[in-house]
């Protein structure tokens, strides 16, 4: 019976790994997006001043949980008149097309050895990677404009079609401001073009695409934050202009699907930033600093301890059980991170790749919370006249110095 | 029955049933997404033949591109559901049985072609895009700034059809 | 592996849906998306080929038709606004007089 069940696992091993590392990535998404739906309204409420989420859990930790909750039992209805395929498809569509593309971002350099199996950390490595997620982008396009179309309503409609239309209009500028870091990587594996920053890691920080690359950079942040329709190119769904544009007519789940669509593209977006321009999994000091792999620890055991200190002296009973709890197991990560060196070892590529993630989506936030929107017009000039010229600029001047330079 | 061919059949499936939708559904938005699937389904066969980079340039131009025109056409024309007028009576009973037999003549003539056509080829072995992109530019450079050209052509074509009828006494 | 006679079986039977769609389709965006119907099967047909051969020029030659495509449903689909315009309709059998 064991035998035979061990015989099964050697034979579909890689079958069955993917399938767990698929759910516990997509667990491990989705649990993201709630707390960062958490820590960009604290963020731009510390910004403005005020305070944020703070009563439902303690520092208002458990609000994600109460928002989960509430679109899960808030009334559904359908609006009348739409065409039912194309209401239910396009949340749908959007939801599953911004999961599907954080299957390609690779996590780590390094597999786990598991039972004489590796298993390397990010799903898949595709050949033609950052190709694939250009295709998915190109993809999301209909979530936006079928939902906007099928709701059978004004303002949907206008924010439907010009949420499309930006979307479309910075893809260009998007794919083109890459192009500079593919002539210098000469692949579209996302590992590949990690492995060729790795090459100069020597220099730390400046071994990273970003100095070589920083208008491609540029364009690509701005396309992108363009492309996810987030501040300062929000309009399509801005409250004071189109009501909330393309998903007006959607509640509860549904609008939660395109929430959830809405900011795992962020994820997704900040991770390619930090793979292509500034080294993914590589540490921003030289290779032969050994002594920065404590970092980690050296973050965590002060972070714990101050989350213990802050939950003793916190107001209501609930936290101060759950907060030095929280702070207990950060401790001891980091106190078991310094013990065995094999796992700080491993823990070094992930942690760097997730800090500027983190940063990334930091940037974010704080745009949000700082930037005005631009006008429509304004808009739309700006991605055609000023980004795209750009980036065609930029791939020039990066092939002619490859040319010239012979490599 | 390895796996390749049932990832085969499946897509072909896929192709056949989006073609037959396409036909067969009364909105042209319906008729558009099923349209979406085809391109989509074909490309997962050119990935599953190793042309990596024409399935890739499939979805992004194609389904990422073409077919959004198309939607905001749609979308911008209002175009409703088609009524349903009455065919003459010989499309009615004559039409599809020929159209079948033109789809089945087609086949065939592929089906029974000679031998040679029967390679099995090699491996998937992906087409690397390196080799596809040197040839792009070295053999077949001047098509390739031909259709650049065509291009250009096309959205001042597009552009210029598509104005405000203010303009139109002087064109 | 999968003979290249399937790849054209499917090429056939693709490109003859896409003849029904557009003899038996009565508005001009949906004759018009199974013309791009039959540009896609004719891009199958090539990329089996080009497989079948070991020879890239197949897939060169898809890329091309592709380009081609979308040129052509921009210049196409501006035709048929300009329909939508002066007809009001978008019925092809209501588009077969030269003059209004």
């Amino acid at each position: 019976m064991i035998d035979s069940l061990t015989q099964f696992l050697n034979e579909h091993w890689d079958l069955i790994i993917s399938l767990v590392k698929i759910m516990l990535l997509v667990f491990i998404v989705l649990t993201v997006n709630a707390y960062l739906t958490w820590f960009e309204r604290k963020v731009v409420a510390h910004m403005q001043s005020r305070w944020g989420p703070h009563r439902v859990g303690p520092h208002g930790l458990l609000q994600p949980a109460a928002d989960g909750l509430k679109f899960l039992l808030k009334e559904d209805p359908t609006p009348n008149g739409v065409d039912k395929f194309t209401y239910y498809l396009a949340p749908l569509m959007a939801l599953a097309l911004a999961l599907t593309s954080i299957a390609i971002i690779p996590f780590g350099p390094d597999p786990i050895v598991l039972l004489g199996h590796k298993i390397y950390l990010g799903i898949v490595d595709l050949n033609i990677g950052l190709l694939a997620l250009f295709a998915i982008t190109a993809l999301s396009v209909y979530g936006v404009a079928l939902a906007g179309w099928s709701s059978n309503s004004k303002y949907p409609l206008l924010g439907g079609l010009r949420s499309s239309a930006q979307m479309v209009s910075y893809e260009l500028a998007l794919t083109m401001s890459v192009v500079g870091v593919l002539l210098m990587a000469g692949s579209f594996s996302l590992r590949d073009i990690i492995n060729v920053q790795a090459l100069h890691a020597e220099r730390g920080l400046f071994a990273w695409n970003v100095f070589p690359q920083i208008l491609g950079f540029l364009c690509f942040f701005i396309a992108a934050v363009a492309e996810t329709n987030r501040v300062p190119f929000d309009l399509p769904e801005a409250e004071s202009e189109l009501v909330a544009g393309f998903h007006t007519e959607y509640s509860s789940f549904k609008f939660a699907m395109f929430f959830i669509a809405e900011y795992t593209s962020m994820i997704t977006v900040s991770s390619l930033c930090a793979i292509m321009f500034f080294g993914g999994w590589l540490s921003p000091f030289p290779l032969s600093w050994t002594f920065t792999h404590y970092l980690p620890s050296l973050i965590l055991i002060p972070f714990g301890l101050w989350v213990i200190w802050d939950g003793i002296r916190y107001e209501t009973i609930f936290g101060r059980i759950i907060l030095p709890g929280v702070g207990t197991v950060i401790t001891l990560i980091g106190a078991v991170l310094i013990a065995l060196p094999v796992v700080n070892e491993f823990i070094q590529g992930p942690f760097w790749l997730l800090s500027k993630i983190f940063v990334f989506l930091f940037i974010y936030v704080w745009m949000r919370g700082t930037l005005p929107r631009f006008r429509y017009d304004q808009l739309m000039s700006f991605g055609w006249k000023l980004l795209l010229p750009v980036s065609l600029a930029n791939v020039v001047i990066t092939a002619t110095i490859i040319m010239l330079r012979g490599h | 029955m390895n796996v390749p061919l049932i990832v085969f059949f499946a897509l072909a499936a896929i192709a056949v049933l989006g073609a037959i939708s396409l036909i067969l559904q009364r909105h042209p938005i319906h008729s558009a997404l099923s349209l979406i699937v085809v391109m989509v389904a074909l490309a997962g066969l050119y990935l599953l033949m190793g042309a990596e980079f024409v399935a890739a340039a499939q979805i992004i131009v194609y389904g990422g591109a073409i077919m959004v025109l198309f939607v905001f056409v749609i979308m911008l024309l209002n175009a409703g559901a088609e009524e349903r007028t009455s065919f003459s009576s010989l499309a009615k009973f004559a039409g599809l049985p020929l159209a079948i037999a033109l789809m089945g003549c087609l086949a065939a003539a592929v089906a029974g072609s000679s031998e040679r056509v029967q390679v099995a080829a090699q491996s998937g072995a992906p087409a690397p895009t390196k080799v596809l992109a040197s040839q792009l530019f070295q053999e077949f450079v001047y098509p390739f700034e031909l259709t650049s050209f065509l291009i250009l052509v096309a959205i001042v074509g597009a552009m210029v059809l598509a104005q405000r009828d203010s303009k139109e006494s002087h064109l | 592996m999968i003979p290249t006679n399937y790849y054209l079986i499917l090429s056939a039977i693709l490109f003859g849906l896409g003849v029904i769609a557009f003899i038996f389709r009565r508005n001009i965006i949906t004759i018009f998306m199974s013309i791009e119907l039959m540009l896609n099967a004719v891009n199958l047909a090539f990329v089996a080929f080009s497989q079948a051969w070991n020879h890239l020029s197949g897939q060169v030659f898809v890329l091309f038709v592709i380009v081609v495509a979308a040129a052509e449903a921009a210049v196409g689909l501006g035709i048929i606004i300009l329909i939508q315009r002066n007809r009001q309709s978008l019925n092809v059998e209501r588009v077969d007089l030269l003059k209004l």
